[in-house]
């Protein structure tokens, strides 16, 4: 089991400086999206390649301004996570060198993995009881 | 096949001229039928059934003269397996206009014919290949066994074989 560990948006940067020092190692990074609570959750799991520790790190972000600092000069394996998490969520990351979308084509509108996105295209599941 | 016996069939005459040409036809189809190159176009899990394990030795894809070519221009019949994204709708319809004619197209699977598991609430998801591209026969499956692909393989050879040059 992993310890959980919840920390404020602002603080990120500092704080992963100093957690470099144990957890050297990013294997995942990703989010969540809730809606009632108007909050964005980024979750970045830590781990330690020489005690194999592992950390769960959570940082909240109101839903209508996610911002949060980049991790790419702390582990720069947050690149292409941090590109993912900007593609599908609209998380800006400040201070990505290369914020672009990864996944879906450039010219893509909207965050689809937001709860409440829509797309002409998408048909809803009709619900039966 | 017995291709002189075969040709016997193929023999019809144009209403009010002499030139037969049906029995160039038939040597036409025959060797249609009987050399479909297809290209490898595997995109999803449907790949592993339709296109590997169809092509290797146990289901043998060579024994009906198929061969898989890496290159849209030296192939004959493009098998759909998979899930047809957004974004890679494009290109498919890129490589099927590189292939030369005659071409066909085989879409394996329920994604590449309707979309399947990913019909509902998908936002990349393409709803059938056939909105991009024509479909000469759709194999049902999820996946479809590599015995059903080769059925499918079948009814195309049948289909190509009541062709005619003067149609296509
Ligand atoms: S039809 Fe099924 S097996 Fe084939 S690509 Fe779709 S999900 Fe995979």
């Amino acid at each position: 089991m992993s310890e959980e560990k919840k920390i404020a948006a602002a603080e990120l940067l500092i704080e992963c400086r100093k957690l470099q020092a144990t957890y050297d190692y990013l294997p995942f990074m990703t989010a969540i999206d809730y809606p009632e609570k108007n909050i964005i959750e980024l979750v970045y799991r830590l781990q330690s390649t020489a005690t194999n520790e592992t950390l769960m790190l959570k940082v909240e972000l109101p839903r209508d301004k996610a911002e949060v600092s980049s991790l790419i000069s702390v582990w720069p394996a947050a690149d292409w996570h941090e590109r993912e998490v900007y593609d599908m969520f609209g998380v800006k990351f400040i201070g990505h060198p290369d914020l672009r979308r990864i996944l879906l084509p450039p010219d893509w509108q909207g965050y689809p993995l937001l709860k409440d996105y829509t797309d002409p295209n998408m048909i809803k599941k009709p619900v039966t009881i | 096949m017995d291709v002189a016996k075969d040709l016997f069939r193929y023999l019809e005459k144009i209403p009010g001229g002499q030139l037969i040409i049906t029995s160039t036809d038939a040597i036409f189809n025959w060797g249609r039928a009987n050399s479909l190159w297809y290209m490898l176009f595997g995109l999803k899990c449907c790949a592993i059934e339709g296109i590997m394990a169809a092509g290797a030795s146990r289901f043998d894809l060579d024994r009906f003269g198929m061969i898989f070519r890496a290159s849209p221009r030296q192939s004959d019949l493009m098998i759909v397996a998979g899930t047809v994204t957004a974004k890679m709708a494009p290109r498919l319809k890129k490589l099927y206009e590189q292939m030369s004619e005659p071409r066909y197209v085989l879409a394996m699977g329920s994604c590449a014919i309707t979309g399947g598991a990913f019909y509902y609430d998908s936002y990349s998801a393409v709803k059938g290949v056939d909105n991009l591209i024509p479909v000469d026969v759709y194999v049902p499956g999820c996946p479809p066994r590599p015995e059903a692909v080769i059925e499918g393989f079948m009814k195309l050879q049948a289909k190509i074989k009541k062709e005619s040059i003067l149609k296509r």
